[in-house]
């Protein structure tokens, strides 16, 4: 729900429903790291009722699509937080198990070496 | 002649002098500081804990907060995706430790967030009790079976709601039937004596005025949850086979059926899928001085977490170096002033305004000669770096940490696309 003024659509605040400070100050940092940015925060209205309100002020542009791209660009950081942490995950499992075929690889050596030396000495 | 000097002052400029104004740029002279100066870089990129509170814990987040300066404070899609990394500590069945770099605080705060009350899990949530004659009241069985954790993908079932049948797709069915036979010592109920019934509720519905139809149970359930492949080889239990459910004595009985659900963290804490989730900034413990012979061990010896060393340096002598600054749980021991005299106190208050201006190295020569127990205390920088979390991830057994935490993610790409969706 977008509450601003018909004349001039670059100051705006967007009610958000069902929505908490997860999304808000996530949405926020995002949102003052834009240049065109005068005014970005949010506030919870009453901690019992489930909205949100954000409130963006531009340099000129509708502040319905400054909010937007904040939103866009959000979801693109998380895209790739999600492929570098799941690249992340499967190069330590990899590693784990070169680390654990290495160390039985080595127990087994030991193994045969002492094996060896039994027989050497009876 | 006068025209002959107007024309040397009318050069006119080539085209290669108007490239070269074009692309000057100040900061490529040699002599011009590039990047902020230390004190400011100190600001921007570090949290200092000192021993009353932290200072610049709220970061400059506009992104031209440094544009006089020529740095780019901006945390756009670029920079982002250049200089984010993630390390695996640890990884385990159940926990998790990792490394995430260059994420901003709000969005690593919304991933936790995000663990604790939005992933949804399964749980116990109605339990239909026909014999109850233990001494545990059945509102208080009930509770308990609630937070016994379930290992079951909640990503394979639906939610229930209200106008909803309970079927294979939405619930889980437990049976729990235990007896202590008279003359029996007092005995113990687990949480392995929970079987799961795959085929569905075996309790009978009562129906109004006899009907000869089938008799229906509480679940219509039109195929076995055996039979789907994921259930086929792992039956569903409870996550930990020893939690206590209830303990009978002889002659006591429990007779009831738990119907387990899909649900999230927000609505009841049973239904969150990790023991917990938090995460911590990376500390950075830095010496302003050397720390010799008696100061060194009186340093080590006060850290509980142990995280100086003593190195020697020949010569018998000895020094303190930093030697794990990850373990430090910046209880700020190290800075603590020891057993204040009246004198000592009277310096700490001067330490106090000193730090407030931000310069301690000046005075610090001056405050080493303080009588206190501990004299080399200011000489201890204790920072957090920004942007750079140690994440902890414990899962109560239902799925794998790595999982939850690429799902909260989602969660997170999810609410995005949400209100994108509704603004469009």
């Amino acid at each position: 729900m977008e509450h601003g003024s018909f004349k001039d659509n670059s100051h705006a605040t967007f009610t958000l429903g069902e929505e908490d400070h997860t999304l808000a100050n996530a949405v926020r940092f995002v949102l003052n790291q834009d240049p065109r940015v005068t005014v970005g925060a949010y506030t919870i209205p009453h901690p019992s009722l489930e909205k949100v309100n954000i409130r963006v002020q531009t340099t000129g542009d509708p502040a319905k699509e400054v909010f937007k791209d904040a939103c866009q660009e959000l979801m693109q950081m998380n895209r790739h937080v999600r492929s570098v942490f799941d690249k992340a995950v499967t190069e330590y499992k990899a590693e784990e198990e070169r680390k654990v075929k290495k160390a039985a690889e080595e127990l087994q050596r030991q193994r045969e070496l002492f094996g060896s030396m039994d027989i050497e000495s009876n | 002649m006068e025209s002959d000097g107007e024309e040397e002052v009318r050069r006119i400029v080539t085209d290669e002098e108007k490239l070269e104004a074009q692309n000057f740029n100040i900061f490529d002279l040699p002599d011009v500081p590039k990047g902020l100066p230390p004190h400011l870089e100190l600001q921007r990129t570090r949290v200092v804990c000192e021993v009353k509170a932290p200072l610049h814990a709220t970061g400059t987040i506009y992104s031209g907060a440094y544009i006089s300066s020529g740095v780019d404070n901006s945390v756009n899609l670029e920079n982002f995706s250049e200089n984010f990394k993630v390390d695996v500590i640890s990884l385990t069945k159940t926990d998790m430790v990792f490394d995430m770099i260059g994420i901003p605080p709000g969005v690593a705060n919304a991933f936790r967030r995000i663990l604790l009350a939005e992933l949804p899990s399964m749980a116990i949530e109605k339990v239909f009790v026909v014999n109850n004659t233990s001494i545990i009241q059945d509102e208080v069985l009930a509770h308990r079976l609630g937070l016994i954790p379930i290992v079951a993908d909640p990503r394979l079932f639906e939610y229930l709601s209200e106008n909803d049948q309970p079927n294979e797709r939405n619930t889980i069915v437990f049976k729990l039937h235990v007896k202590c036979p008279k003359g029996d010592p007092r005995r113990k109920v687990l949480s392995s004596e929970l079987k799961w019934l795959p085929n569905g509720s075996e309790l009978l519905k009562e129906s109004a005025g006899g009907s000869t139809t089938n008799p229906k149970t509480h679940t219509s359930f039109s195929r076995s949850q055996d039979s789907f492949p994921e259930f086929a080889d792992n039956p569903i239990m409870p996550s930990f086979q020893d939690i206590l459910i209830a303990k009978l004595g002889p002659g006591q009985e429990i007779e009831l059926e738990a119907h387990a659900v899909k649900g999230i963290g927000k609505t009841h804490a049973k239904w969150s899928p990790v023991a917990t989730a938090w995460y911590r900034m990376f500390p950075e413990v830095i010496l302003l001085k050397e720390f010799e012979g008696k100061h060194a061990e009186e340093l080590v010896k006060v850290c509980p977490r142990k995280v100086f060393d003593i190195e020697e340096m020949g010569q018998g002598r000895k020094r303190a170096t930093v030697a794990r600054p990850r373990d430090c749980s910046l209880c700020r021991e190290c800075l603590r002033e020891g057993d204040e005299t009246i004198e000592g106190e009277a310096k700490s208050k001067g330490k106090a305004e000193a730090k407030s201006e931000g310069k301690t190295e000046a005075k610090s020569e001056g405050k080493a000669e303080a009588k206190g127990k501990r004299d080399w205390v200011d000489q201890v920088a204790l920072r957090r770096v920004k942007n750079h979390f140690i994440f902890t991830i414990e899962s109560t057994g239902s799925q794998p940490p790595d999982v939850l935490f690429t799902e909260a993610v989602k969660i997170l790409e999810d609410k995005c696309e949400r209100v994108i969706s509704e603004l469009s």
